[in-house]
């Protein structure tokens, strides 16, 4: 959308940011540049009276996602990677502020991590929002729209450093409120019992090696997408 | 000696009475003949069988996160709604069934109501005819539904991919549960936005 100039104009585009901000409509500044510091939001679903799903091992999800989220969070730091986490305890954070925090960060790549005892392997999740064109306000619960194609370039990458790390990959789309409003590159992605040939379970989402494993994969890719950013 | 003042009172208290058991014994007597009449009506023949259709079933598939094309042959009602929902008992009953590939308890009980409207503002596009479906799931089925991103999104997939493979006017499905919005499914998957039926198809990597 283009703005005219001058004082009638002015008037007219404060009132717009007024009224689209009471509507729960939130400014976004979509498929702006990237800032010079690469920032990645890393965010363990789940949390406080919110437990998500119970694994095989009886494990709570929310247990696995900060879990995991940690290990995460200390492979990037050690890599020079900025990183923002929606949470670092045992506490409820609901889907507004995750999303309010990853646009905040400006972040290069938001992670909105899960796990579920269904499945094999990892699932890589992007929203199934319609692509949209970038505008000056998004609206809050569509903000991912602007952002589709990016999101999808990341999860390639993260779906080949998965797959060379020789992981199973299941890329897919799916409707998640936090993801939904994340003006990001952004992914969900599933931690999913590690299953062999006969399909028996060789590790669950709560293993240590295995969550080290994914963790050490997510890391690489992460350092990739950062290095293919700054590309010109 | 009664004064004549209290005769008269007496004897119109005498006729409000009689008056008053004369229309309680009416009312009476038209209650029992609506209760005979409503056992008159009761069904005495067994209700005719729908003729048996090919429908298509799109089942999910945890193992590999698809939804597979499965051939049924169903006696399907005439009334779209009630086909919908049938349609959908179907594909719940085959997920509740031991040894299922994305197993969820419930079956067939788990869609209370499926709802068919013009979805709003058609009229106005190139699809005048576009159907809303808004599936009413029940409690029990969404309590006991597991827990998980992908297998609660193949659910959804599932049932909005069984929609359009059978009603193609169906283009978008919204989901309540108990009569209710909710805001998601087993904790992940959103159910508070409007599904496109077009979108399971290309999402859900359907596979023969």
């Amino acid at each position: 959308m283009r703005w005219s100039r001058g004082p009638a104009a002015g008037l007219a585009v404060g009132c717009a940011a007024i009224l689209a901000l009471t509507a729960g409509v939130l400014p976004a500044k979509a498929q702006a540049p990237p800032s010079s510091r690469f920032v990645v939001v890393i965010d363990a679903a789940h949390g406080g009276a919110d437990a998500g799903g119970r694994l095989s091992s009886g494990q709570l999800e929310k247990n696995v996602t900060l879990e995991l989220s940690v290990r995460l969070r200390s492979l990037l730091a050690a890599r020079g990677i900025a990183v923002t986490t929606t949470r670092e305890s045992d506490i409820d954070v609901d889907a507004v502020r995750r999303a309010e925090i990853a646009n905040h960060a400006r972040a290069g790549a938001c992670l909105s991590l899960h796990a579920s005892e269904t499945g094999s392997g990892i699932h890589l999740f992007t929203s199934s929002l319609a692509p949209t064109q970038p505008a000056r306000f998004e609206a809050w619960k569509t903000a991912q729209g602007a952002w589709i194609s990016r999101s999808l370039a990341l999860a390639g990458a993260i779906n080949f450093a998965l797959l060379h790390a020789g992981f199973d990959v299941t890329l897919s789309r799916t409707a998640l409120t936090a993801v939904d409003s994340m003006t990001c590159p952004a992914l969900a992605l599933e931690v999913a019992p590690a299953r062999g040939a006969d399909g028996k379970v060789t590790a669950e989402p709560d293993d240590a090696t295995y969550q080290a494993s994914v963790a050490n994969a997510l890391a690489s890719a992460l350092l990739e997408w950062r290095m293919e950013g700054r590309q010109p | 000696m009664i004064p004549r003042y209290q005769q008269i009172l007496f004897a119109v208290l005498l006729f409000s009475a009689l008056v008053m058991g004369g229309v309680l014994w009416h009312l009476r007597q038209r209650a029992h003949e609506r209760l005979l009449a409503g056992e008159d009506s009761a069904p005495t023949k067994a209700p005719a069988v729908a003729p048996a259709e090919r429908s298509t079933l799109m089942v999910a598939n945890d193992a590999d996160g698809s939804l597979r094309v499965q051939e049924r042959v169903l006696p399907l009602p005439a009334d779209p709604n009630a086909r919908a929902r049938v349609l959908l008992g179907e594909l719940l009953n085959l997920y509740a069934a031991r040894g299922a590939a994305h197993p969820v308890s419930g079956g067939a009980a788990g869609v209370a109501q499926v709802f068919l409207m013009p979805v709003p503002g058609a009229k106005k596009t190139a699809d005048p005819g576009a159907e809303l479906a808004v599936v009413n799931l029940t409690g029990n089925f969404v309590a006991s539904h597991p827990s998980g991103l992908e297998t609660e999104t193949l659910t959804v997939l599932s049932i909005c991919g069984t929609l359009r493979a059978n009603l193609p006017r169906i283009t978008e499905v919204r989901f309540l549960v108990d009569g209710q919005e909710r805001a998601n499914l087993a904790g992940h998957a959103d159910l508070t936005q409007t599904y496109l039926t077009a979108d399971a198809v290309n999402t859900g990597e359907a596979r023969p």
